[in-house]
């Protein structure tokens, strides 16, 4: 088994007017006195006023990626960088970047503390950050995210709201420290489907009307065929397709995202995937998904003569690059 | 004949600061080996009127109307026959039971439990037919001897599903049967419910708020908003081209990927769900809607046929109007 290459540190070009960008990223955990690779060799960058989702499975590493890209989660190696400079994790220079990297959180009613009015909840970020004028601050986070007049929910508190005004009080609160990027976890999974594309139209407003870059994070294909400009999906820790979505989710390429796109309703013909997603301690050898792979199990990669190294060689992990690439032997010898 | 008729369904609950007009007269029926989805934004009253339709309700919850199973009224029958009924003729899967399994007995003895209550086997033949029932689910039989901690989200379904299947009904509930599980494993879940209504003639009311789902799945589709049915029709015809404002809304929610009109174009629902104690006026659905007529705040509008096999209750489904966009006819009669 080989790995073809981790990663290509400084990779120039393709980092040019990223302003978020992690490189050669990876994240372990203890798991049960295993080694969980939870992120496993990725290379991702956010241009600025750029709109990325992160797609995939249940865990298969998207939070963890984001926490990292955050400051939360510390590498094992590789580095995240920000306007080109990497992330340093003394307090002084991680309390900097969080004003300009901020998190939204999933599951407002969870994220939401229910005995804080929203005044409160809003103002919590500027008061650590120490900002001036709260009040002014606090009244136009909530108006940019669509509670008008914001002084008629200053006094509320999370159960007087629906699940939308919830959700859109956490994303005042990001708002409110004026961020460039926001990381958005699946900022819509816990609303109702009515109430969903208000809040999605509100992530493309705050990118056209303040130039805000965002990372969604979601396995929700249809989110990002609705709001984003690239998608990156991801597999057992790492990014095996990435590109513009308009060619991603049409014209998919790799075995994964094919079959994670065939089983939307109303594809023509459903590929299930069989079993759960695998276990990032046991990250099988060669292509980490050959065992699942619809294409090595149906004879077409021994067709194209890859089949050995489907079993023996991982595929070379993507560049942070914003073309269409995918990390499959099989792609890459029909393309 | 119908092999469930809903009848002017209607529930309430009653709690310490007033009323709850939940479901409030729902006629719906389901012709024997087929699926009908009921879908509805939160609180539009799909798992009440579910449970209605079994006699699970709180005791302070008044019922009105009839459920007639077979031409037999669920609603008056005594208590021995109600119970035969739960299990042997009709079996809900609920909301979220998925996680309320019970942690220390094995899941064998949990599916068990119905077939051996009901009188209907021996320690022996339960055993067997447990095994029997995983299998139907596709899970193996070893896991009989196991926890439910042992399984992840989409095996617990599955052990759910198995456990509604087990005294052989020909009707099963299944409310949310697949919310909340990642999309690879919810593919699987609804293959399995679609292969089980097609091979045992098992007929299936499945309740969900994703309209692209349950249109997938079922032959009819019936959608709820403040406790009523707003449209009802075949499944196809209601989620492409639906006759209700709310219904059409909820369709746009879920873009289909591909289609250039969604793309960077979320599209939902302005406005906040309906409180039931505080329901507006006229026709409920008036104060979100996008093309209400003056009349439609007066207005109680209620279905009315829309078509082939279709039912809308909304102005613009009726006929005729008059210029000033009047209707025609008043509300409350006779279609
Ligand atoms: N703090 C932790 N300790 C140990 N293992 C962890 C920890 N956090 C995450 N993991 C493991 O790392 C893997 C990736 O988890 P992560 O939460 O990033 O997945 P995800 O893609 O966000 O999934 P989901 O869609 O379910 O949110 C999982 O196998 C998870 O169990
Ligand atoms: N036991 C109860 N007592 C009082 N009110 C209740 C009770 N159960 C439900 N309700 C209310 O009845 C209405 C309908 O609830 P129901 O659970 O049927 O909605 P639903 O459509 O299943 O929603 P969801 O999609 O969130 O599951 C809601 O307003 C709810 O708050
Ligand atoms: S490299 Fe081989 S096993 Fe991996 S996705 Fe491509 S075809 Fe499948
Ligand atoms: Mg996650
Ligand atoms: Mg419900």
């Amino acid at each position: 088994m080989t790995e073809v290459r981790e990663s290509v540190a400084g990779d120039g070009v393709a980092a040019r007017g990223a302003l978020l960008e992690a490189r050669g990223l990876h994240v372990e955990f203890a798991s049960r006195g295993r080694r969980a690779r939870a992120v496993d060799g990725v290379d991702l960058a956010i241009g600025a006023g750029e709109i990325v989702a992160l797609v995939g499975e249940s865990g298969c590493g998207k939070t963890t990626l984001a926490r990292t890209l955050l400051g939360l989660e510390r590498p094992a190696s590789g580095s995240i960088l920000y306007g080109g400079t990497a992330l340093h994790y003394r307090s002084r220079a991680l309390r900097a970047y969080r004003r300009e990297v901020q998190l939204v959180l999933q599951d407002p009613m969870g994220s939401l503390n229910p005995r804080q009015t929203v005044y409160e909840a809003v103002a919590e970020g500027p008061r650590i950050h120490r900002l001036a004028g709260e009040q002014e601050v606090v009244a136009s986070a909530l108006a940019r995210a669509g509670l008008r007049p914001p002084e008629r929910f200053f006094l509320r508190y999370p159960h007087e709201l629906s699940g939308g005004q919830r959700q859109r009080v956490v994303i005042a609160g990001a708002l409110a420290l004026d961020p460039k990027v926001l990381i958005a976890d699946e900022p819509v999974a816990s609303l109702d489907a009515s109430v969903r594309g208000e809040i999605l139209a509100l992530l493309l407003r705050l990118r056209a009307e303040l130039g805000l870059s965002a990372l969604v994070v979601t396995h929700d294909l249809g989110l990002a065929w609705n709001i984003a400009d690239r998608v990156a999906v991801m597999y057992l820790g790492r990014i095996v397709e990435s590109g513009p979505v308009d060619r991603v989710l049409t014209e998919p390429r790799h075995p994964y995202t094919q079959a994670l796109l065939s089983v939307l309703p109303e594809s023509p013909e459903r590929v299930v995937l069989t079993g759960e997603p695998p276990d990032p301690t046991r990250i099988p050898g060669g292509c980490r998904f050959h065992a699942r792979c619809q294409v090595l199990a149906s004879g077409r990669a021994a067709d194209a003569g890859v089949d050995g190294r489907c079993r023996s060689e991982s595929p070379a992990v993507l560049r942070a690059v914003p073309d269409a690439q995918a990390a499959c032997h099989y792609a890459e010898a029909t393309a | 004949m119908s092999l469930l008729l809903l009848d002017d369904l209607s529930v309430t609950y009653r709690i310490a600061s007033g009323e709850v007009p939940a479901v409030r007269g729902v006629s719906l029926g389901l012709e024997p080996g087929t699926a009908l989805g009921v879908a509805g934004e939160s609180g539009s009253g799909k798992s009440t009127l579910a449970m209605a339709m079994l006699r699970l309700l709180p005791r302070d919850a008044r019922i009105g109307g009839r459920v007639l199973l077979d031409g037999e009224d669920v609603l008056t029958m005594k208590w021995g026959r109600l119970r035969a009924v739960r299990w042997a003729e009709a079996s809900i899967v609920f909301q979220g039971a998925q996680h309320g399994l019970n942690p220390v007995r094995r899941i064998g003895d949990q599916i068990a439990e119905p077939l051996v209550v009901h009188g209907r086997a021996r320690p022996e033949q339960a055993r067997r037919r447990v095994a029997e029932l995983l299998e139907q689910v596709g899970l193996p039989a070893w896991r009989a001897r196991g926890y439910p901690h042992e399984l992840s989200g989409g095996q617990r379904q599955r052990v759910m599903i198995a456990m509604a299947l087990a005294c052989s009904p020909r009707l099963i509930v299944a409310d949310e049967p697949t919310t909340a599980l990642d999309v690879m494993v919810q593919a699987q879940v609804l293959t399995l419910i679609r292969q089980l209504v097609a091979e045992n003639d098992i007929s299936l009311i499945m309740i969900s708020h994703d309209l692209s789902v349950l249109a997938d799945v079922c032959d009819r589709l019936a959608v709820m908003y403040a406790g009523r049915v707003v449209e009802h029709g075949p499944s196809r015809e209601v989620f492409h081209d639906a006759r209700h404002p709310y219904s059409r809304a909820l369709a746009a929610a879920f873009p289909t990927v591909g289609d250039p009109a969604s793309r960077l174009a979320p599209r939902g629902l302005g406005g906040d769900p309906p409180d039931p104690m505080r329901l507006p006026g006229g026709c409920s659905f008036h104060p979100r809607c996008p093309v209400a007529l003056d009349g439609c705040s007066a207005l109680d509008v209620e279905l009315w046929p829309a078509g082939e096999g279709r039912e809308a209750a909304c102005v613009h489904a009726r006929p005729k109007l008059t210029e000033a966009g009047e209707p025609a006819t008043t509300a409350g009669e006779a279609p």
